[in-house]
C-alpha cells in the first residue's frame, strides 16, 4: 500500500504526469460509460457498429443532430469517438499484456538456462527484430484474414522481441546472486526459481518499457486499420475513421476545409490517448527506476 | 577491426536466412495456388498453376519448398512482383531511389534539430527553452504519421497548392521519362540538376518537403531524448567540473568536452534511425503516394504479392544487420575506449 502511496507522491510533484493520468482517467471513463454517453440504437446486433444517418457519400459537418458531425457514408462521429475508445483501451491493453507475457517467458527462459535454449531463442528474437515491424504486421494480417483480433495479434507477434531481450540481460545478472543458489539449496524447481525469485527481481525496467511503448503500439494498431486492414468498415475504432477521411482531406471546390472534422476529430482523439500513455509512461518511468530521475 | 567486420557480415547471410524462412512458415496460411504465384515471371504463366505447384512441390512440407526457393534465389531469381509489374530485382531498383532520396532529405534535418537542441535543452534545464524542446518531442512521440501527414496535406496542398504528394509533377513524369533524360543517380533532385532543368528540380524538391517534414517531426523526438538525457549526464560529471574549475568557457566545455562523451547513443540512434528510414517509411509513404520501397512493400503485403513482400523485407533485414554493424563501428570511433572484437 506504501509502494502506492509513494508513486501518487511522486506522480503528483510533475504536472506532466498528472495531465497523462487526467488524459487516461477520462478515456477510461468515456470508455466505460460509452452505453450512456452513446446508447446503441434499438434493434443493432453488435454495440461497435456505428449508427448510419442515410447513404450520401459526402460527409456532414457537426450539428445538434450529430455532435461531431458525419463522416463518409453518414456514419456518426460521436458514436464511434466513444465506442471507439473501448476498442482503443482493448487493443493496447491485450497487446501490452500477450506480448509482455511472451517477452517475459521467452527472454526468463533463455536467460535462465542459457546454452542452445539462449542461443536458439535469441537468435530468433534478432530475426523477428530485424523485420521491417510494420510489413511483418502487415503480412500476417493479410494472410491470416484483415480482422480487429487478427490486427492485435499480428501486433503482439512483432512487439514481444525488445522486452525478451531487456529482461534476459537482467536475468542473466539476477540468477548469479546468492539468494538464487540459496532457493536451489532448498530444493526449488526451476519454474519456481525463475517465476517466484529471479523475475520479480528485473521486472521493473521491462515494466518501464511496456508502459512507454502503449502509445506505439496504439499508433500500429491504429496503422494497421489505416490501411484498411481492420475491422470491418462501420466498426467503431480510430484508425478506420481516419482512412474514412482520406477522401476528403481536400474538402469542396472553394472550401478547402469544408470536411475538416472528419480527419480532425478522431485525430485529436487518437493523438491524446496517446499522448496520455507517453506521458504517464515518463511518470512511471521515474517512478520505478529513481536513477533516471529528470532526464 | 577487419576481423570484426568480417565476423558481422558472416551474421548477414543468416539474418537473411532466418527472416525468409520465418516469412514462408507464414505463408502457409495460404493456398497452394496462391503462393504458386511466387515462381510466375510472366503474367501469361498464370494458367498454368497446376503445373507449377507440381514443379515446384508447393504441396510439399515447408523446408522442401523453403529449399527450392533458396535454389531459384541462388540462380539471381528473386521471382516476378505482381504489384509492381515487373521483377523483383527491377521493382528494387526503382523503388529504392526514391526511399534514398526522402531519408536524406529527412535525416539530415533531424540529426542537425535534433542534436543541436537536445544540448541547448540539456543546458538550459527547466528553462522555457527546454520546456519547448521537450513539448515539441512528446508531441511529436505521440501523433501518428498519418495525421500528420493527412493534416499537412490538407494545409499545404488542398489550402495553398503548394505542396503536391507524389514523387514529381506531371511535366516532369514526361520529361523523366524522355529519351533526353539521362538517370546518372537516379535521386531526381541530383538528376534533375546534372540535366540542368531547374523547373524540374524546383518540382521534385516541391514533392519531398511534405513527406520530408512529417518524417522530421515524428523521429526527432528519440533524438532529442536521447540527446539530452545523454548531455544532462555527462554535465552531471567530475570531468565538467574540473573543466569549470579550470574557468573554461561553457561553449568550450559544453561543446568540446560534455558533447564528445554523450555522442554515443546519439550515435546508435542515429544510424537506428537511418536504416529505418532507408528501409521504407511505410506509413508516411503511403499517405503521401511517395513511390518508394516502404509503400511498395505494403500494397505487396496486402495484395499478397509474394514475391514482392520477399524482396522488400530482404532488402530492409539486410539494411538492418549493416546498420547494427555501423553503429558498432562508429561507438570504436567517438569512443577509444571501446575495443571492437
Amino acid at each position: 500500500m506504501s509502494a502506492l502511496r509513494d508513486a501518487w507522491r511522486s506522480l503528483r510533484r510533475r504536472p506532466s504526469s498528472l495531465l497523462g493520468l487526467g488524459l487516461i482517467a477520462f478515456f477510461a471513463a468515456v470508455a466505460l460509460a460509452a452505453p450512456v454517453l452513446a446508447p446503441t440504437p434499438a434493434g443493432t446486433r453488435d454495440a461497435y457498429l456505428i449508427p448510419q444517418d442515410g447513404y450520401s457519400p459526402d460527409p456532414v459537418l457537426p450539428s445538434r443532430k450529430h455532435l461531431f458531425g458525419t463522416t463518409e457514408q453518414q456514419y456518426d462521429l460521436y458514436y464511434g469517438m466513444v465506442w471507439g475508445t473501448r476498442t482503443a483501451f482493448k487493443v493496447a491493453l491485450f497487446v501490452v499484456l500477450t506480448s509482455l507475457l511472451i517477452g517475459v517467458v521467452l527472454g526468463g527462459a533463455a536467460g535462465f538456462y542459457g546454452g542452445w535454449i539462449d542461443e536458439g531463442l535469441m537468435r530468433f528474437t534478432d530475426i523477428v527484430l530485424a523485420f521491417p515491424d510494420l510489413v511483418l504486421a502487415v503480412v500476417i494480417v493479410s494472410v491470416t484474414r484483415p480482422g480487429l483480433f487478427n490486427v492485435m495479434v499480428s501486433v503482439m507477434l512483432v512487439s514481444w522481441p525488445s522486452y525478451a531481450r531487456l529482461l534476459r540481460g537482467d536475468v542473466l545478472s539476477i540468477k548469479e546472486r546468492d539468494f538464487v543458489a540459496a532457493a536451489r539449496a532448498l530444493g526449488a524447481s526451476d519454474a519456481r526459481i525463475l517465476f517466484r525469485h529471479i523475475i520479480p527481481n528485473c521486472i521493473y525496467p521491462v515494466l518501464v518499457v511496456a508502459s512507454l511503448s502503449m502509445g506505439r503500439i496504439v499508433i500500429t494498431a491504429a496503422a494497421l486499420s489505416f490501411l484498411g486492414l481492420g475491422a470491418p468498415v462501420g466498426y467503431a475504432d480510430w484508425g478506420q475513421l481516419i482512412s474514412l477521411s482520406r477522401n476528403w482531406i481536400l474538402g469542396a471546390s472553394g472550401s478547402p476545409f469544408a470536411y475538416w472534422h472528419t480527419l480532425f476529430i478522431p485525430g485529436a482523439a487518437i493523438f491524446l490517448f496517446v499522448l496520455g500513455w507517453n506521458l504517464l509512461g515518463d511518470g512511471v518511468r521515474d517512478i520505478l527506476d529513481p536513477r533516471q530521475q529528470g532526464t | 577491426m577487419g576481423k570484426f567486420i568480417l565476423k558481422r557480415l558472416a551474421l548477414l547471410p543468416l539474418v537473411l536466412f532466418g527472416v525468409t524462412a520465418l516469412l514462408f512458415c507464414v505463408l502457409q496460411f495460404l493456398t497452394p495456388e496462391m503462393r504458386a504465384s511466387l515462381y510466375v515471371r510472366d503474367p501469361r504463366q498464370l494458367s498454368a498453376l497446376d503445373a507449377v505447384i507440381e514443379k515446384y512441390g508447393l504441396r510439399k512440407p515447408v523446408y522442401v519448398q523453403y529449399g527450392l526457393w533458396l535454389k531459384q534465389v541462388a540462380h539471381g531469381d528473386l521471382g516476378y512482383s505482381e504489384t509492381a509489374k515487373m521483377p523483383v530485382a527491377d521493382a528494387v531498383k526503382a523503388f529504392f531511389p526514391a526511399t534514398f532520396e526522402l531519408t536524406l532529405a529527412s535525416f539530415f534535418p533531424i540529426l542537425l534539430i535534433g542534436v543541436y537542441f537536445g544540448v541547448l535543452s540539456a543546458v538550459h534545464k527547466d528553462r522555457w527553452l527546454d520546456q519547448l524542446t521537450r513539448f515539441v518531442a512528446v508531441t511529436g512521440y505521440s501523433l501518428p504519421s498519418f495525421v500528420l501527414g493527412l493534416l499537412l496535406l490538407m494545409v499545404f496542398y488542398g489550402k495553398w497548392q503548394l505542396f503536391p504528394p507524389g514523387r514529381y509533377g506531371l511535366e516532369t513524369d514526361l520529361l523523366v521519362h524522355g529519351d533526353a533524360f539521362r538517370h546518372y543517380t537516379g535521386l531526381l533532385t541530383l538528376d534533375t540538376l546534372l540535366n540542368g532543368d531547374v523547373a524540374a528540380f524546383a518540382d521534385v524538391v516541391k514533392h519531398l518537403v511534405l513527406p520530408a517534414a512529417t518524417l522530421v517531426y515524428i523521429d526527432l523526438a528519440l533524438l532529442l531524448r536521447i540527446t539530452r538525457s545523454s548531455m544532462l549526464e555527462e554535465l552531471g560529471r567530475d570531468y565538467v567540473r574540473t573543466a569549470r574549475a579550470k574557468g573554461l568557457p561553457e561553449r568550450t566545455i559544453v561543446r568540446r568536452h560534455a558533447l564528445r562523451n554523450a555522442l554515443i547513443p546519439i550515435v546508435t540512434l542515429s544510424s537506428l534511425l537511418f536504416i529505418g528510414l532507408l528501409g521504407g517509411v511505410v506509413i508516411t509513404e503511403t499517405v503521401f503516394d511517395f513511390p518508394g520501397i516502404g509503400r511498395w512493400g505494403v500494397i505487396a503485403a496486402q495484395q499478397l504479392d509474394i514475391a514482392g513482400v520477399l524482396g522488400s523485407t530482404l532488402l530492409a533485414a539486410g539494411l538492418f544487420v549493416l546498420a547494427n554493424m555501423a553503429s558498432d563501428i562508429l561507438y570504436a570511433v567517438v569512443d577509444p575506449r571501446i575495443r571492437v572484437e
